[in-house]
């Protein structure tokens, strides 16, 4: 019986010698093939005396499960190991980019407008647009600008070649006109018209051209016409959008007397930082004021029955300031060293 | 406006600081732009006197000065100023003295003893002059500190003035404003009248009474013109920014400055008969003082006598006219123009001046006979002489009028939304020196005559916020009716558009508008652009009818600054001329979109071969924006473009843009190197969508064939697949071209076309003899409709 328990060990053994399934195969043959060590002693049973033969039977079984289950074992270490080496040899450098398309980016401004846009309609201002080639009557006069005012030599303005009735817009101012305008018939069937809230983004133009001055550059109005409208709530729509658009609720914003011929009373409007680069420092950032009573008339509203403020801020500036840009003419240089860093 | 903080403390000299002066003023809407010292910081400099000068033995430019100091002994001071002289009185820095750059110690110089230093104005930071010593009036005291001595502690304050407040360009005016803050007493200069001492006068006529209606004129004998102007008024006019010229023009500027008043002052001796206000005749010229010779327009005043124009009436003097420092007799001018008859005139004539700025915003109309009488009594202080009497012209019915506004007070709460009382109102309104009287719930305001800008009841309710405080005002919260926004289904917005090109790998640009006529000429074919009449720069001076140009332009020069790859896009407005319609008729301004790729088609990375970006990448992004939407293209023909590789856009049979290649000769002139592929649409048109429309999901199985055929080089994919639509029958879902091939197998002039056809029922399973039956009857349709057959 030593030698069945030797013939055991000794096909353990070839099969852990054998080191891919061909070899294993070989192996196995050795002891369960035709000839194999273990297939001649079954074939010896028949010599035994039957009284032996059935013990004797059983133990070589004994001895055959053992092979094949160490036979198995082994097939089942080699698929393993060979699936290991598959997928070894099929590993990626998982630190390699990624292939394909990139994102390309918003310009600056445009970034800033998309959430000064979002921050105002999520209070029910809608988005107004006007042309940038206008009429002097819109840009000037209707905004209670009349020729000659000396408020005019506040704009440096361009011209169309044979027109000095057509502009290019100074400001977007003109677009409170044509907005209430717009407001009033569309609503002349009503008993109380609804409010006006809007805001106007857009280009406007000036003959002007350094670091803080470019002759073309954007602004964004805002208008809010109704009932009973008044200058404390000028104040609370400036302040709160100013600290959400800086995210800054500690944020210094102050309003200061000033003159525009389109509002009365007007302000400048003045924030100071807190921290930062420019801390503690007030810097102009927007005119408003109370809609002039002769501008309501020219948008065709009753200014007895109804008021209004209006303000018009830099987008650019309000840009700068957000991320810290120094130079205006950089908006409009198309530098993709420069623009690619605002994703 | 500029002036000095010491001059205005004369008028009015409130408990505050420079700081809190200032602060005062910017928030009751003077705004203080700029306040700096008269003089950098330094101390221990005091009046000095050379009494000798000896040369230094040891060096020829230097000399060694005795010099007094009052301190009793003389002190010995080594100095390199050429002017250096005996008996000269200087700025001195005592040993201790801190100067703007340096500390005074004693020191030996070249071997002898120095015991401080004798200073030009530029070593004390008074001027750039280094000239040698600043030499000091023979009068001022030795010993005296020099900061004293020359009122060098002040502060000169800019204000910005808004148009509206022209009372404010005059020390009197910011005076009053200060007092109206603060109130602190008001003391004005006296303008008590001078006593005629001659009788000589001279008519004064108003021929346009409407421009002008007050004249007021004087003659003034036997002055000297020569005489030294008072180094006080010297020092006020140049620390308001006046150069000082000389004692007569100063004492115009000066009382200018103090009263707000412009005055003129002519040559006696060149006039002949009465002074006459009137408009020109034609064909008059007039040399100014700016020695600019005009031609007024006839809406420009003229200050004329018997024979000639002498002056353009409150906008500047004639040179024929003005005074010489040998001028011994003059005719003094002190006049109200309207505001309505000075505006823009100066700068029609590419110039302003301080008269007509003061004049066309609006002076005090009964400012002209004290104004006169302070310059008269300024004139013969300095100048010596005698006057004679004011002759005053008046027409009070040309006067402005100051008719009294009503306020009312509740109104007034509510546009302010503060609780502000009627007596409150009343009381901020009579510390700017309106006159207020009570009527019943309402206030009746009558503005006085320096007040050009109180004519609406909005005009008070402004001066009573300013004078309360913006601060005062409460910062609410905005309340309303809240109405939902509306948000279209079918529509995008244009930031759903840029973030779609954004991701698509397009970087946003903004370009200038206006654009150099030659790109438009190139691009566009635009021979009658939209001209600016004044444009900043002849590269400028077009406005755009093509977004494209800016794009190649801004590749170009991305290109010089090695970016290989550009991928751009600008969404923005361009300007054409049509005859009708648009918010302004004659100019057509559409929002539009473009975009430009350049280089590969990816950006530089591992794994991929390289290959340039081409017609039919941009195609797809293209295609991608207006999706569900489906775009079809035809053969264009467009000055910027490649002949061959130019599609016009349509949507729904509307021709809505174009893409292609750039014209090569474009990509060789603008040195682009590589040819970009162009989009440009309608923005409106890329902003409407679809809403989805449902259609039932069939559940039995989708056949799929496969079809090659074989047409003429010239026929286009979309028409043969055009075709094949149009032989369909309804069990057809979709015909989709899978694979273009020219080549081996196929005749030279023709190509083959394959294409996926894929057929479903909604109720039932197909059968084969239908489906053969319907790829027959697309076969057929395409061999009689364009020759097609099917590729064996």
């Amino acid at each position: 019986m030593e030698n069945l328990d030797q013939l055991v060990q000794d096909a353990v053994s070839a099969f852990a010698n054998a080191s891919d399934g061909a070899q294993l195969e070989q192996a196995k043959a050795g002891f369960l093939g035709k000839s194999g060590s273990l297939t001649e002693r079954l074939k010896g049973l028949g010599k035994l005396p039957a009284d032996e033969r059935k013990q004797v039977g059983a133990e070589i079984n004994r001895a055959k499960t053992a092979i094949e289950t160490a036979l198995e074992a082994r097939r089942e270490a080699l698929r393993e190991a060979h699936l290991f080496e598959q997928l070894a040899a099929e590993a990626l450098d998982v630190t390699l980019p990624g292939r394909g398309l990139h994102q390309g980016g918003l310009h600056p401004v445009s970034r800033t407008l998309e959430r000064i846009e979002a921050l105002f309609r999520s209070v029910g201002f809608i988005v107004a647009d006007g042309p940038e080639i206008e009429t002097d009557w819109h840009n000037f006069t209707a905004l209670n600008t009349p020729e000659n005012h000396p408020a005019r030599s506040m704009h440096d303005t361009f011209y169309i070649e044979g027109r000095d009735d057509v502009l290019l817009r100074t400001h977007t101012s003109p677009v409170q006109i044509r907005s209430m305008l717009a407001h009033v018939e569309r609503h002349a069937s009503e008993g109380t018209m609804p409010d006006i809230r809007l805001i106007a983004p857009g280009r406007v133009y000036r003959v002007d051209s350094d670091a803080t001055h470019s002759p073309m550059f954007h602004q964004i109005e805002g208008l809010w016409v109704g009932e009973d409208v008044s200058f404390a709530d000028l104040k609370g729509v400036i302040a709160d959008f100013l600290r959400k658009f800086f995210e800054s609720d500690d944020l210094q914003v102050r309003f200061r007397p000033s003159f525009f011929p389109f509002t009365e009373p007007s302000a400048e409007i003045d924030v100071a930082f807190m921290g930062g680069a420019l801390k503690g420092r007030w810097l102009e950032i927007a005119g408003c004021g109370l809609v002039h009573p002769n501008v309501m008339r020219f948008g065709g509203v009753d200014p007895e029955r109804y008021s209004g403020f209006a303000f018009g801020m830099g987008l650019d500036r309000l840009t700068m300031l957000r991320y810290g840009i120094n130079d205006l003419r950089l908006f409009f240089e198309g530098d993709l060293r420069f623009l690619s860093q605002f994703r | 406006m500029q002036f000095s903080e010491k001059w205005l403390r004369t008028f009015v000299d409130p408990q505050l600081d420079s700081e809190a002066l200032g602060h005062a003023l910017t928030m009751a809407g003077l705004e203080v732009e700029e306040a700096r010292p008269a003089a950098p910081a330094f101390s221990g400099v005091v009046v000095g006197q050379i009494v000798a000068t000896d040369k230094h033995p040891g060096a020829d430019k230097l000399k060694v000065c005795k010099v007094d100091a009052g301190q009793g002994d003389l002190l010995q001071i080594v100095c390199g100023a050429p002017n250096a002289a005996t008996g000269m009185k200087v700025p001195l820095a005592v040993v201790g003295a801190r100067l703007p750059d340096f500390e005074i110690k004693a020191a030996k110089l070249r071997g002898i003893e120095s015991f401080g230093m004798l200073c030009s104005a530029r070593e004390l930071g008074l001027s750039d002059d280094h000239g040698g010593l600043l030499e000091l009036p023979a009068e001022a005291a030795i010993g005296r500190d020099l900061r004293d001595l020359l009122s060098l502690d002040d502060t000169l304050l800019t204000i910005k003035l808004t148009p509206n407040r022209a009372d404010c360009l005059s020390l009197t005016g910011v005076a009053r404003e200060v007092a109206a803050l603060t109130s602190a007493p008001l003391s004005v200069p006296s303008c008590e009248p001078v006593r005629p001492q001659i009788d000589d006068r001279r008519e004064i006529v108003l021929e346009a009474p409407q421009a002008c209606p007050r004249y007021c004129g004087r003659i003034l004998r036997k002055l000297n013109a020569a005489a030294a102007t008072p180094d006080w008024m010297r020092q006020r006019l140049e620390r308001s920014g006046i150069r000082s010229i000389s004692a007569l023009v100063d004492v115009t500027n000066y009382v200018m400055l103090e009263l707000g008043q412009p005055l003129h002052v002519f040559d006696d001796d060149k006039l002949a008969g009465a002074i006459r206000v009137r408009f020109p005749r034609a064909g008059e010229t007039l040399q100014l003082l700016n020695e600019q010779t005009v031609e007024p327009t006839s809406d420009t005043l003229l200050i004329a006598d018997d024979a000639h124009a002498l002056a353009l009436g409150g906008v500047m003097g004639g040179e024929e006219s003005g005074v010489t420092l040998a001028t011994t007799d003059v005719f003094l001018e002190s006049a109200f123009f309207a505001p309505a008859a000075i505006a823009g005139r100066a700068r029609a004539y590419g110039f302003v001046s301080d008269a007509s700025h003061r004049f066309e915003r609006g002076v005090d109309f009964a400012l002209p006979a004290q104004a006169i009488e302070r310059a008269t009594r300024l004139i013969l202080d300095i100048c010596g002489g005698v006057c004679g009497p004011v002759v005053e012209a008046v027409s009070v019915a040309d006067l402005p009028l100051r008719p009294a506004v009503t306020l009312r007070p509740a109104r007034a709460r509510r546009l302010l939304g503060i609780d502000l009382s009627n007596d409150a109102m009343a009381s901020l309104l009579a510390r700017v020196q309106l006159a207020v009287e009570r009527d019943g719930e309402t206030l009746r305001v009558t503005p006085p005559s320096f007040r050009f800008d109180i004519e609406i009841e909005e005009d008070l309710v402004e001066e009573i916020v300013r004078l309360h405080g913006y601060d005062e005002i409460p910062t609410l919260p905005p309340r309303g009716r809240l109405a939902m926004l509306p948000r279209s289904d079918a529509g995008r917005s244009v930031w759903d558009v840029r973030r779609m090109l954004v991701a698509r790998d397009y970087q946003e640009v903004i370009n200038y508008a206006f654009v150099d006529e030659a790109w438009e000429r190139d691009f566009c074919a635009a021979s009658d652009p939209i001209r600016l009449a004044n444009p900043i720069a002849s590269h400028m001076s077009v406005m755009r009818s093509s977004l494209i140009p800016g794009l190649v332009a801004t590749m170009a020069s991305n290109r010089k600054r090695q970016q290989s790859r550009v991928r751009l896009f600008e969404i923005g407005r361009c300007f054409e001329r049509k005859s009708d319609g648009g918010p302004v008729a004659g100019y057509h301004q559409p929002v539009r979109l473009a975009s430009l790729a350049s280089g590969s088609a990816l950006s530089e990375q591992w794994g991929v071969v390289g290959r340039s970006v081409d017609f039919f990448d941009v195609k797809a992004d293209l295609e991608a924006l207006f999706e569900p939407g489906q775009l079809s293209f035809e053969v264009l023909a467009h000055p910027a473009l490649h002949p061959g590789r130019a599609a016009a856009v349509i949507l729904q049979g509307r021709h809505i843009g174009i893409i292609g290649e750039l014209h090569p000769v474009w990509v060789q002139r603008y040195e682009l190197g590589v040819a970009p592929v162009v989009i440009e649409v309608e923005l409106e048109l890329v902003l409407q969508g679809l809403v989805p429309t449902y259609n039932e999901v069939s559940r039995f199985p989708i056949v799929s064939r496969d079809l090659a055929l074989i047409v003429e080089s010239s026929i286009s994919a979309a028409r043969l697949l055009d075709t094949l639509r149009k032989g369909a029958s309804s069990i057809v879902k979709s015909i989709a071209l899978f694979d273009v091939y020219h080549g081996k197998g196929i005749d030279p002039d023709k190509k083959s076309l394959a294409f996926r056809v894929l057929m479903q029922d909604a109720q039932r399973t197909l059968e084969d003899a239908e489906v053969d039956a319907a790829i027959a009857a697309i076969v057929s349709h395409a061999e009689a409709s364009l020759g097609a057959r099917l590729r064996g």
